[in-house]
């Protein structure tokens, strides 16, 4: 086995472990690990814009955006992480200006703002424009400049490198071994810093607008050391999937004056948030959509809506919103500008993770108690910035806050700390025993059948509307699922390039977390953001207002915890818009 | 409805010969080849290796030669080609296996013209300014996906690959064309260099290739105009 070392060693290439390679990378010698080429993570699919109250284009402050982030969670976020995002939020977006992040510009030449969903001025009441945007291809410029920015500062990347395992003994983390896709073999990587920027997990899902790539693969890595996984039932469905593919949509759309449309030719948001109408928060927007699908008012009676733009014209569509056009036209075959596009409710975000402190350090028992030298950020992670519901534009910009901070914290950490400890066989034996012994697996199930029953079933019962019968149902299913992986064979026995095997590492940590997910909603019996139970319509304060803390025992049972909110500013209010 | 791929088969520790291999596909109304290469892949041959991410155009992981033409399998539509369609790895690369390609060559170029801003010291309290005219100067450039599509139909390229190629060329004029920078300079070297700027025989294909409707020729001329009045 090859044996590298770094001070810091960062998996995942998206704008989180970007952000916190670069910061580190100006102290520390720092190594990335991608399962992909850099430049190919799903941040670069983001669209709208990232969230900062500049006031450029009218008033916005610091305040209003924490109230409306605090409020659009539904008041399970974690008011002094919130506090930081927002507050940092200014001088990062400053920070990637400086950089030179392409921005679209006021007639002023500042940073141009569009309003968003969920995010308003005054407290709630009037309206605000908060996304600071690349036209709507934010999140690839974002993508390309923290790139470009760490190879400045001489970090080094290990491209296709697949994370197999970590390395962690006596509460600290030693390094981690992984696979490189290419050659097939497996390196040990040891460093006095690991940084987990493995991105989301909604490929669990039938209808998602996420990459093939997004299979949460630092989840399963991190539960199996002990450290349980935060607020993993709430799972954001974003209203403007395009149907039937599911890919997204920018809520930059509905954001530049974009309508919803059911099958009767109304604006059923009226119904549902009379006041903010299509620039409700998601969580709010696709609970309408789903009840107006349900009802039969779906386009012809089936299961999508109509967004239309036509009535911004065809200069403003193409000047702002190029690559939705693009997108809708070769997808759906539909120009935009003249015709509305067919959309539906698809699995997007997900606010849960691995719980961590302000400095992005990983907690051990969810709490206090930190894994030395173990850090994540961005979606992987849970600090909680986003509660039981994400705002759109908040997760860009918390990838790059919180990835910003993590890198500062790990540089800051390596100087202090000792020198690197190289382990040997010995560590990483058990780490290439489980490899090897998936690779020469020899069963007759069919890893493609898994994981589609996975994504249906998930769809199913553990979508936008839930019960105690449909994820009781679940997570009896998971078990099956379970087992019948076990039986799941690898043809290809190729060494180089056998991404048969990665595909079926990944639907394994698929399979690890979306039961943990199935568990952590069937256990809380209230409605609260994005998990929205039938059975139980209403919030509750009194037994909920806490973070499920989910454990996977050496057993392989899941172990249910709880731990209180933080709040310090904002006392949970009903929440209407 | 049955539509029959023909797909470049290479795996180095299987055989050093590479080969076509045949498969027929039930296709779904609006699958795109992806879509049939992951039916391939799922259904009838797990040895079948190609790239794949995002699935919608923007990560640059599927870029491959699709009857002939360069392009993304992720938004090609299957209903667009005609008759058997023949799906090989982007020429001008050394092919690792199947559809994939050493891609290590073609980052280290991007990595040569130094693509990050070259400026001086921002301001303390804010953005710097920059009107929307201005800006306007970076669309074309900046939307570059990296998927090599456009390099790997440079005729330059296929002869030398130690050209830096368009994609790299786009990438340089992404910054060199941005008024917050002022490093053209230092990036002289470089693009004035025998595998620089000057290699480009003005062919075109890359435009034809390019699957964001990209220009990198005509961002190839203008840095071409910009060395030629500095040298002046």
């Amino acid at each position: 086995m090859e044996h590298h070392r770094h001070d810091v060693v960062v998996v995942g290439a998206g704008i989180a472990g970007l952000y916190a390679a670069m910061k580190a990378g100006e102290s520390a010698d720092v190594g990335v690990l991608s399962k992909v080429y850099p430049t190919r993570s799903h941040s670069g699919a983001a669209q709208g814009g990232s969230a900062a109250a500049l006031g450029n284009e009218g008033e916005d402050s610091w305040e209003y955006h924490l109230y409306d982030t605090v409020r659009g969670g539904d008041f399970l976020g974690d008011q002094d992480a919130q506090e930081l995002l927002v507050k940092e939020a200014i001088p990062v977006t400053y920070e990637m200006e400086h950089l030179g992040l392409p921005f679209s510009r006021t007639p002023e030449g500042k940073i141009a703002q569009r309003p968003f969903g969920g995010h308003f001025s005054k407290f709630g009441k009037g309206p605000v424009k908060r996304s600071c945007y690349v036209a709507d291809r934010s999140g690839h410029a974002q993508l390309h400049l923290l790139y470009e920015q760490s190879l400045k500062q001489g970090v080094r990347f290990y491209n296709e490198f697949l994370v197999t395992s970590l390395i962690i003994e006596g509460g600290v983390c030693r390094g981690l071994v992984a696979l490189e896709i290419r050659t097939g073999n497996l390196h040990a990587f040891w460093a006095r810093a690991v940084m987990l920027a493995t991105g989301g997990y909604a490929r669990a899902w039938r209808v998602t607008s996420n990459s093939h790539a997004n299979t949460g693969d630092g989840l399963p890595l991190v539960a199996k050391a002990g450290v349980p996984l935060e607020d993993m039932e709430f799972v954001q469905f974003h209203p403007t999937g395009l149907y039937p593919h599911g890919i997204l949509v920018s809520e930059a759309a509905r954001g530049e004056g974009g309508y919803l449309f059911n099958g009767e030719g109304v604006r059923f948001m009226e119904k549902y948030a009379a006041s903010k109408m299509e620039l409700a928060p998601r969580d709010v927007v696709s609970r309408a959509e789903q009840t107006e699908i349900d009802e039969g008012r779906g386009i012809d009676g089936g299961e999508y809506l109509n967004l239309d733009l036509t009535h911004l014209g065809a200069d403003a569509i193409l000047e702002r919103l190029p690559q939705i056009h693009e997108l809708v036209v070769k997808f759906a075959a539909v120009d935009c500008t003249k015709k509305p596009i067919p959309i539906q409710p698809t699995a997007h975000y997900s606010m849960g993770g691995i719980p961590t402190d302000l400095d992005t350090r990983v907690l051990l028992d969810g709490k206090k108690q930190v894994v030395e030298g173990l850090y994540a950020s961005g979606e992987c992670a849970c600090v909680s910035n986003h509660g039981a519901n994400r705002l759109g534009t908040n997760s860009t910009m918390e990838a790059a806050v919180f990835g910003r901070r993590g890198g500062i914290a790990m540089a800051k950490f390596v100087r202090g700390a000792g020198p690197i400890l190289p382990g040997d066989e010995r560590d990483t034996a058990a780490a290439e025993e489980e490899i090897e012994a998936l690779r020469s697996r020899t069963g007759r199930e069919s890893a493609k059948v898994i994981r589609a029953e996975l994504q249906a079933s998930m769809t199913e019962n553990v979508g936008i509307f839930r019960t105690a019968e449909k994820l009781q149902k679940q997570v009896k299913f998971m078990q099956t699922l379970k087992e019948r992986f076990k039986e799941v064979g690898v043809s290809d026995g190729s060494r180089a390039f056998n991404t048969e095997l990665t595909e079926l590492i990944e639907l394994g940590g698929m399979l690890d977390f979306s039961e943990i997910i199935s568990v952590s909603a069937l256990a809380r019996q209230e409605s609260r953001g994005a998990h929205s139970r039938k059975d139980y319509p209403k919030r509750d304060d009194v037994q909920w207002l806490r973070h499920t803390l989910a454990f996977r025992e050496a057993d392989g049972s899941i172990r249910l915890d709880y731990k209180p909110v933080v709040i310090n500013r904002f006392q949970p209010e009903e929440r209407k818009y | 409805m049955e539509r029959q791929f023909r797909i470049y088969r290479y795996n180095p520790e299987v055989s050093p010969t590479p080969s076509f291999k045949t498969y027929t596909v039930d296709v779904q109304p609006a699958w795109t080849v992806l879509d049939a290469l992951n039916a391939i892949k799922w259904d009838q041959d797990g040895s079948l290796t190609f790239r794949r991410s995002c699935r919608h155009g923007i990560c640059g992981s599927c870029g491959m030669k699709i009857n002939g033409k360069n392009g993304l399998a992720c938004e090609i539509q299957v209903e667009s080609l005609k008759g058997v369609i023949t799906v090989e790895p982007l020429h001008g690369f050394r092919i690792l296996r199947d559809l994939v390609t050493d891609m290590d060559g073609f980052f280290a170029h991007i990595e040569a013209v130094k693509p990050w801003l070259i400026a001086g010291t921002p301001p303390t309290d804010g953005e710097r300014l920059q009107s929307p005219e201005d800006r306007k100067q970076l669309d074309g450039l900046y939307e570059c996906i990296l998927c090599g599509a456009c390099t790997s139909a440079c005729p330059s390229y296929w002869v030398n690959d130690d050209f830096l190629g368009p994609a790299a060329l786009l990438k340089a004029a992404r910054y060199v064309m941005d008024t917050r920078d002022e490093g053209f300079a230092e990036r002289v070297d470089v693009l004035d260099s025998r595998n620089g700027l000057w290699r480009c025989h003005t062919i075109f294909n890359c435009v034809e290739a390019c699957p964001k409707s990209l220009n990198p020729t005509e961002a190839i001329v203008k840095l071409r105009q910009k060395l030629t009045a500095l040298k002046i």
